[in-house]
């Protein structure tokens, strides 16, 4: 038993310096990605991006919408359920909006990430880069990182936003909170320390996410059920890497 | 008697074991430059294995192959990189870019590694998808070809580099008869007139035979035989004429090792 303990820990820190290895090569290629193949960033932000904006505009919407349902009737109970708007801004900017839209981008551009960079494995096509001499860390990988860590904070702003749209919908025609009331406590409440501590851990979770995505497809075992299972891996280690930096980053933050 | 600038690719006492299984077991063989050289043996004897560790993608656990008498296990990125430049491989299942079309790419190396503008690039694309009889296919997509198809695609991919050697993982295979005596004769014919080297893996001895300079036999991890078609077609090695002719008894099993067949029918095997 000590035995299989001893190599399961011994995998874990050997697994995890490579992760770390595999960062620092990503950080490395990055400003050379960055200044002569801008273009793949930029494809990968519209593919990580935009195309998950769909999932990100609904949820986010209806997550407000409860965010306001729940903030009135919790709130009315202490005659407070003018401050609903301050509320929901709070949880939405500091928590709630970097939280789900994370675990969201993991569902949706997290495993479309590594599901292609692992097939592409399995079908040879990063070999075959190998043998054209195109170093495929910097080719397929760097730009598809880049791209999830650019879309991240900009999805979660978005959710962010269609959130509030969304408790405000509810509060104000609904559930008839006055509208004066429901933006002007926001703005009072609201600052900008706030603001900023959902933007440090939007891009913080989109490092996170975007890594481990690339992370898992690079490594894949390059057979069917190798792409699937690192798929599952991505969704499930992101979510548990997001929840536990939340926690370090609020705890810093308060 | 042969200089050393005939010899291209050296290969001396190569050992490779893929896990507890040894592959290759001091291999030495070598592949003269400007020639057709084909590489053959009984499936699961390391042939891809050989292509990878000639071009480096993976490392011997013992031994040193030679490019141009340049140790290849000393080059740094960037020199390997140089020298792949000079490769060209066909992969055994094409191994196209799925997000790019077929003219994309054929055209990806250019666009990687030259300044070509978008007119000479083309010519030079079509050129090259002409040669493989795809000049019609530029537009589509990789999973709109067959597996042939797509293997001639990735044939104008290899050599829109002009490279100094071509490699080719099983060329064959998949193809219909008339692609197949095209391609066939386009091996050839490319050998020839731009005076390049050729590396075949492939397991049909009838195609080899008309195409290729020098075939090396490899059989339990090292060279069973080598010399020119004929002369593998008359060798007297009951292996080689098992291997040459297809023949299923000999000296290579037909059958991966086993328990006794009737013993393990009647569940004593396990006992």
């Amino acid at each position: 038993m000590f035995r299989d303990l001893y190599y399961t820990i011994f995998d874990f820190v050997r697994t995890f310096g490579a992760l770390q290895l595999f960062f620092l090569r990503l950080l490395m290629y990055t400003p050379a990605v960055l200044s002569r193949r801008f273009g793949l960033v930029i494809g990968q932000v519209y593919n990580a991006g935009a195309l998950s904006l769909v999932i990100i505009i609904i949820c986010g919407l209806f997550v407000g919408a409860v965010l306001g349902l729940q903030g009135f009737s919790n709130l009315s109970r202490f005659n407070a359920e003018d401050s609903v708007g301050a509320v929901a801004a709070l949880a939405l900017v500091k928590e709630l909006g970097p939280v789900i839209t994370a675990l969201l981008f993991a569902g949706r551009a997290g495993t479309a990430l590594s599901s292609e960079i692992g097939l592409m494995k399995a079908t040879d096509q990063l070999s075959a880069m190998e043998m054209m001499a195109v170093n495929p860390i910097r080719r397929v990988v760097v730009p598809r990182f880049l791209g999830g860590v650019v879309a991240m904070p900009l999805l979660a702003a978005v959710f962010s936003m269609v959130g509030l749209l969304g408790a405000h919908m509810v509060c104000v025609p609904l559930l008839g909170v006055d509208v004066g009331s429901f933006w002007q406590q926001m703005q009072q409440s609201v600052e900008v320390a706030d603001i900023n501590e959902g933007i440090i851990k939007s891009f913080v979770f989109g490092v996170a996410a975007s890594l481990l995505a690339v992370w898992e497809g690079y490594n894949a075992i390059p057979t069917a059920e190798g792409v699937g299972r690192a798929t599952t891996r991505t969704v499930v280690l992101t979510a548990i890497v997001v929840l536990i930096f939340d926690f370090m980053i609020t705890a810093v933050a308060i | 008697m042969d200089t050393v600038s005939d010899n291209l690719i050296e290969i001396h006492d190569l050992d490779y074991s893929f896990g507890a299984r040894k592959i290759f077991n001091g291999l030495n063989l070598t592949i003269k430059r400007g020639q057709v050289t084909a590489i053959m043996g009984p499936s699961g004897t390391g042939k891809t294995t050989l292509l990878r560790l000639i071009t480096r993608q993976i490392v011997p656990d013992h031994g040193v192959i030679l490019v141009d008498g340049v140790d290849i296990a000393t080059l740094n990125q960037t020199e390997l990189y140089d020298l792949r430049k000079r490769f060209g491989m066909l992969f055994q299942n094409g191994a196209l870019l799925t997000d790019l079309s077929v003219f994309e790419n054929v055209a990806f190396p250019l666009r990687e590694h030259t300044r070509l503008t978008n007119r000479l690039i083309r010519h030079v694309v079509l050129t090259k998808l002409h040669a493989v009889g795809l000049r019609g296919a530029a537009d589509m997509m990789p999973q709109q070809l067959s597996g042939g198809m797509a293997r001639r695609v990735a044939l104008a991919r290899a050599m829109v580099m002009d490279p100094d050697i071509l490699i080719y993982d099983e060329p064959f295979v998949g193809l219909d008869p008339i692609s197949m005596g095209v391609i066939v004769r386009l091996v050839r014919r490319m050998n020839d007139a731009l005076g390049i080297s050729s590396i075949i893996v492939s397991h049909d001895v009838q195609e080899i035979s008309t195409v290729a300079d020098c075939s090396y036999l490899i059989s339990k991890g090292t060279v069973a035989a080598s010399g020119s078609p004929d002369e593998l077609n008359n060798a007297s090695s009951e292996l080689v004429r098992q291997f040459m002719h297809g023949m299923a008894d000999g000296p290579v099993a037909f059958h991966y090792d086993a328990p006794d067949y009737a013993e393990q029918l009647l569940g004593r095997d396990a006992e």
